[in-house]
């Protein structure tokens, strides 16, 4: 079935997509008592509450390894999670161009069903909206859950000896994304999934992280460059170090783009006390989706991100400039 | 101002080749060149330009070769 | 002499007279970029970003008549990613866009056949830009349009060539030695540059892209300036020959002829572009040649960078009125040209 405009005017259509699509899949006891706002309990014994939002606006909305829906999860949940906060509820509101086909719909709110249950949290209020338009979907977010005891994460935290690391492979999500864009075929899946394992073990196991970044847009070259920046410091990576897929170098060299630009779904990067650094790397390798992951820099004095390079010398890696799009040239 | 790479010729259908690189596959257009499958061709926009004819790193091996007997007739 | 560093040291040490040395290959700059070459070299070695980036040297009145057709009813204007960015006088291509323009980003051209054919009623207007690497496939996209009868595909064309531009920078006396692009090259073969070199009596020495074989050219250019010697060397052997593709050069021939071309920064320069020719004359997307009008910026000085006359920072505009997301002229419009480069790598040499 066809989502149209009445499905978006409060009326019976509306309910019942509510009920048949939403309800059904993310039901809980907040969600399910329909009320204007979810009222929660606070924990008294908790001091810092982590809070943020998020807006998913990807194209297909089904893609290898993921769609919107996980990726609307695991995004707000993974933006809590590098705040050292333990996720515990979203929110979530669907703006839905009518002739969205039900069917895809009630795949992607599954999606996000069971990428809560993994998660560990729970989406406590929603909405809908239906709007003119060819199938689309957005979807906006919000998150909040409590920063773990002991934890004292920071864009400003880094310094100078820090070991870097990130969890896993660089590029997947936007290369899986550009390869249906531009219809080329292979098997790069995005990477999109929630980190509460990994993080809750680095965490709860007295890992001093200094600061965490999910790798979304802009890629690792970007987010080095803001922690840096507002810690003051500077980051020597070892390009060799560097984990990225044999299928992701390939598409970066057919579309001419540079793996460290591009965004993921399911990694982090993290800025790790010195002596903390290979007991994390052993937590993270042993958690779900940090197999592939790898020490790749330290933090310094000074300014800027360095990278070695094919010749031994060292080459600058600014931020991203334009929107790193396929080049001939 | 050409960004090209090297990928190897898996299956040929007329004109059009299947080439894979590292595990993406594109049909490229083998118009400009004779190649075979099981050939390496470098490929700008979709189109093979040349087949490879050695790998780089035996490449480099010979430019220096070349470049050390320059070196050493010239002192 | 069996690895890098010997080559290395060579290049760092060199005390020799002042060379300038320009690559015009918008890869070469990237790769360049990408492999640290510059912190190897010696400050007496100046290595410089030419007009090798089809995109930069595009004309402002080319994307104007870009984002027109992408506005355009049943139009499509298909393009490469890099040309989205590059300012015309109305705005750039991302700016159509949020205007209602219809823009499709493609890797090949070729796939054009497949839209045109499933799209009938749609007009795609390809934005044909590159130089002798491309050519071959616009060519080809041609050729194949016709014999499939397809009426609805239209080159956008700012195609250009090269040799005319290496000409034009030889003529200045600022170079004193070129890399030269290695896939063009590959096109053209090495012997292509042979009568520049004979004429000009300066090295050029075609190469790859990677750090090693790009250190190694630079170091053969040095030495045969240093020995006083010139010469086309090929350090490209395994995909350049002497005489290049000759399928893809007779393709080039069969479907274009020279013409007269404008380059942003540059000016006109004689028989460096590409025409469609007669018998393929259906294919243009506009009836009338591209000219460049457009007012150089008061204290804008890509043509002296583009030249190799002057370092980036030595142009009154750059970081101050001229930047990546305000770029004033085609040194800055890429991150492949010179200025692009220089500013995102931070730098200024010594």
């Amino acid at each position: 079935m066809k989502i149209n405009m009445t499905h978006g005017s409060g009326g019976q259509a509306t309910s019942e997509l509510i009920r048949d699509v939403f309800a059904k899949r993310l039901g809980n006891s907040f969600l399910s008592r329909m009320e204007d706002a979810a009222v929660l309990p606070l924990d008294a014994k908790k001091e810092r509450l982590a809070y943020t939002t998020d807006s998913f606006v990807v194209t297909p909305l089904i893609f290898k390894g993921g769609d919107i829906g996980r990726l609307a999860v695991c995004g707000t949940v993974n933006d809590l999670l590098a705040m050292g906060a333990k996720p515990l509820a979203l929110t979530a509101g669907f703006i839905i161009e009518e002739g969205m086909d039900t069917q895809v719909l009630e795949r992607i709110v599954d999606s996000m069903a069971k990428a809560l249950k993994e998660a560990g949290a729970r989406i406590v209020a929603a909405d809908t909206k239906v709007i003119e338009g060819r199938g689309g979907l957005y979807i906006n977010t919000s998150g909040i859950g409590y920063v773990y005891e002991g934890a004292s994460l920071g864009a400003d935290m880094l310094k100078p000896g820090d070991g870097l690391i990130v969890s896993g492979t660089l590029g997947d999500h936007h290369a899986c994304i550009l390869s249906h864009r531009m219809e080329i075929d292979n098997d790069i899946a995005s990477d999109v999934a929630p980190l509460n394992a990994m993080v809750e073990a680095l965490i709860t196991q007295g890992i001093r992280i200094r600061a965490m970044r999910d790798i979304t847009r802009g890629g690792l070259a970007t987010i080095l460059n803001e922690l840096c920046e507002a810690s003051g410091v500077s980051a020597l990576i070892d390009h060799k170090a560097v984990p990225i897929r044999e299928s992701v170098r390939g598409l970066c060299g057919i579309l001419g783009l540079d793996p460290l630009y591009m965004g993921n779904e399911g990694k982090m990067l993290m800025a790790v006390h010195p002596e903390d650094v290979q007991k994390a790397l052993a937590i993270i390798k042993n958690s779900p989706y940090g197999q592939d992951a790898a020490l790749i820099g330290q933090v310094k004095e000074g300014k800027g991100v360095y990278v070695t390079t094919d010749t031994g010398s060292l080459r600058t890696l600014p931020v991203l400039y334009g929107e790193g799009l396929p080049r001939i040239c | 101002m050409c960004v090209a790479l090297p990928g190897l010729v898996c299956a040929i259908d007329g004109d059009t080749a299947l080439v894979d690189f590292r595990g993406n596959k594109v049909k490229v257009n083998l118009g400009l060149v004779d190649a075979r499958v099981g050939d390496y061709v470098l490929v700008h926009a979709g189109m093979a330009i040349e087949v490879m004819k050695k790998d780089s790193a035996q490449e480099l091996m010979d430019i220096f070769e070349e470049l050390e007997a320059e070196v050493y007739d010239r002192d | 002499m069996t690895g890098i560093e010997p080559i290395i040291h060579y290049l760092k040490t060199y005390r020799g007279k002042p060379l300038t040395l320009m690559e015009v290959c918008g890869t070469h700059t990237s790769a360049i970029m990408k492999n640290g070459i510059r912190e190897h070299l010696s400050p007496q070695i100046r290595l410089v970003s030419g007009p090798g980036c089809p995109v930069c040297v595009t004309p402002a009145a080319y994307i104007d008549h870009a984002a027109r057709f992408a506005l355009m009813e049943n139009h499509v204007l298909v393009t490469f990613g890099d040309m989205m960015k590059v300012p015309g006088k109305t705005g750039d291509l991302y700016e159509a866009r949020s205007r209602g323009g219809r823009i499709k980003m493609i890797y090949s051209p070729l796939s054009l056949l497949d839209l045109a054919r499933e799209n009938p009623d749609t007009t795609f207007v390809m934005a044909a830009v590159g130089f002798e690497t491309t050519a071959p496939v616009y060519a080809m996209l041609v050729k194949k349009a016709r014999q499939m009868g397809l009426k609805n595909i239209k080159l956008l064309l700012a195609v250009k060539t090269i040799l005319p531009a290496m000409e034009a920078i030889l003529q200045e006396g600022t170079v004193d030695g070129f890399i030269c692009p290695g896939h063009v090259s590959a096109i053209l073969g090495a012997s292509a540059y042979e009568p520049l070199q004979k004429r000009y009596n300066k090295p050029f020495t075609v190469v790859g892209f990677e750090g090693p074989q790009l250190l190694t050219a630079i170091y053969d250019l040095v030495q045969q300036l240093e020995r006083g010697t010139s010469g086309v060397h090929n350090l490209y052997p395994s995909v350049v020959e002497k005489d290049g593709n000759k399928k893809a050069q007779a393709l080039i021939d069969e479907v274009f002829a020279p013409c007269d071309a404008w380059w942003r920064g540059l000016g006109l320069i004689k028989g460096s572009g590409l025409r469609l020719r007669d018998a393929f004359s259906d294919f243009n997307a506009l009836d009338e040649e591209i000219q460049e009008d457009e007012a150089v910026i008061s204290g804008c000085r890509c043509t002296d960078v583009i030249t190799g006359r002057i370092n980036p920072e030595e142009c009154p505009l750059f970081g101050k009125a001229c930047t990546p997301t305000s770029p004033k002229g085609a040194c800055m419009v890429s991150s492949e040209g010179a200025c692009g480069i220089w500013y995102g790598t931070g730098r200024s040499r010594q």
